[in-house]
């Protein structure tokens, strides 16, 4: 039997959606506080109140990193550029970086805008299964 | 709430390739705990045990209850705590309270860790759990990640721009290094300069191989008592003063702090207001230092200084002895070793040792040090901090 309360947006409707370049997000009807990726309550005032809505997926890079580490598994993937991105609708949600060369980016990245794509990350021994990521691209036209 | 000591220590080596298993390392410190406490194991009423990674490291799980049995502990309740690299400082806060409480008397708290069995790639996937697996694991974040995006928000957001900001995270390390260099337990007894800092491997940029605390192998143990036992077993008891303890969301979600990590904010918080005490009262700290970035970040949000300021406490020496305030007189996780199950049983393991004054001949004691503080963090937001003081 299900419980009473169930998540408005679970990480398996997400990562569908995210599949088909749609970004999801939960909007509070209390506060109107946008929470991506999804959690149970809102962000910003807990509250239970949320309805399931769908996002630019545009936004501004607010840091970032090039890893020559990769854990195990996914050494292939090294070097890789992940970053934290500012969303036009207010949270931030981490995703990787094309579209450069990941041994090149240095702090003229800041700020940079960019949008939103998608990978699958295929899971491994320890992930349950396989996982969606954000994959950013530049949406401003600096070179 | 009666007031609770800590009475006796054991600290192992921390090093790379222990040929010690992990429980031969915890049982070794703890042994040692309560054989300095003037106890038998038969004493001990629970124990409290920090340890994170057994399960992939030896494929050993519920270490806790096998220590009991191995150290001659029959039957105690015994607790395993798991908050990543504060795991140890988790296990210490909470027998504190159930000393504190009348429950027991006399308890051990201990941690305990062999990550270097797992090898890097095993190891920095296993670190990478204690960041959120479902939404920021897929895009490879790993530990050292997390705080490379710490250090470029920190120079984008106090502009302070990223070469000098490196410049000032290599005195962090070359500081760790000089202290490790002259603590025998610490799994670096070398000192480095800032140009080797410099020159280093790139990890996760902008943080380099000696900006990066190692994979480490190694245990440490205290025993609490009540402050009436206390007293009847040693003349130099380290007293709780204040304790406190914050989680966070991923890393994605804190937002609106970064890079503060607003647990600390909360845990020191409830340390300091416990204890009746402010920054201004620390003789000696023994932070998380695990990358870097992290001591500066640590020591804003421990009140040493403002935020984007705290580089300037290690330019001006004031975190050495004789400074402001001395910060990781041990070496640090960067030069001790960093263990991460047992790490926060080794900080408060150093801090008593200051309280006591025990550090002369090593050359690393505070002289005259009286309250200490202890800071440990897990993973991207579980933060821990103890603050510790003689009478």
């Amino acid at each position: 039997m299900a419980t009473a309360m169930e998540y408005k947006l679970t990480h398996k409707a997400y990562f569908d959606a995210l599949k088909k370049n749609r970004l999801l997000g939960l909007k509070c009807k209390g506060c109107a506080t946008i929470t991506c990726p999804p959690k149970m309550t809102c962000q910003e005032c807990t509250g239970t109140d949320l309805e399931v809505a769908e996002l630019s997926g545009k936004g501004k890079i607010v840091t970032f990193t090039t890893s020559n580490v990769a854990p195990l598994g996914r050494e292939v993937e090294a070097p890789y550029t992940i970053v934290l991105v500012e969303l036009e609708e207010g949270p931030w949600i981490m995703g990787n970086l094309i579209d450069i060369d990941p041994s090149k980016v240095g702090m003229e990245l800041m700020g940079r805008k960019v949008k939103l794509g998608f990978k699958v990350f295929p899971g491994d021994l320890y992930s349950a299964g396989e996982g969606v990521r954000p994959l950013f691209s530049f949406a401003d036209d600096i070179h | 709430m009666r007031r609770v000591a800590i009475i006796g220590g054991g600290h192992t080596d921390f090093v790379f390739n222990s040929p010690k298993s992990g429980m031969e390392l915890l049982a070794e410190a703890s042994m040692d705990a309560i054989t300095q406490s003037n106890l038998k194991p038969k004493d001990i009423q629970a124990i409290y045990c920090g340890n994170v990674l057994g399960d992939f490291s030896e494929g050993q799980g519920m270490i806790q209850s096998y220590l009991a049995d191995d150290i001659g502990c029959f039957n105690v309740p015994a607790s395993r705590f798991e908050g990543a690299c504060a795991s140890a400082t988790m296990a210490i806060r909470d027998a504190y309270m159930w000393v504190a409480s009348g429950y027991y008397d006399i308890v051990l708290a201990c941690g305990t860790e062999k990550a270097t069995a797992m090898g890097t790639a095993l190891a920095t996937r296993t670190f990478a759990m204690f960041s959120d697996g479902r939404y920021e694991y897929p895009c490879g974040i790993s530990f050292p990640g997390i705080f490379a995006m710490l250090t470029h928000l920190y120079s984008s957001r106090y502009n302070i721009p990223l070469k000098k900001l490196k410049e000032i995270l290599a005195l962090v390390s070359v500081q760790s290094h000089i202290y490790g260099a002259k603590n025998p337990h610490a799994q670096f007894k070398k000192e480095i300069t800032v140009e080797q800092v410099l020159r280093g491997f790139m990890v996760s940029s902008p943080l380099q191989l000696l900006d990066c605390c190692p994979f480490s192998d190694g245990a440490a143990a205290l025993v609490l008592a009540s402050e009436d036992v206390a007293k009847k077993l040693t003349n130099k008891p380290v007293y709780f003063a204040g304790v406190g303890q914050a989680s966070s969301g991923k890393l994605s979600a804190q937002y609106k702090y970064l890079p503060r990590l607003r647990a600390r904010e909360v845990a020191v918080k409830q340390s300091y207001d416990m204890s009746g005490l402010g920054p201004k009262d620390i003789d000696v700290c023994e932070l998380h230092d695990c990358f870097s970035i992290a001591s500066l970040i640590a020591a804003e949000s421990l009140g040493f200084a403002e935020f984007g300021k705290s580089g300037e406490l290690w330019e001006k020496g004031e975190t050495k002895i004789g400074g402001k305030i001395p910060i990781n007189i041990s070496g640090g996780l960067k030069s001790k070793g960093h263990p991460i199950g047992a790490t926060g049983a080794s900080q408060v393991h150093d801090i008593v040792r200051q309280l006591r004054g025990e550090l002369v001949d090593e050359g690393r004691q505070v002289e005259g040090a009286k309250i200490g503080m202890v800071d440990t963090l897990g993973g991207d937001g579980v933060i821990v901090n103890l603050i510790l003081k003689v009478d």
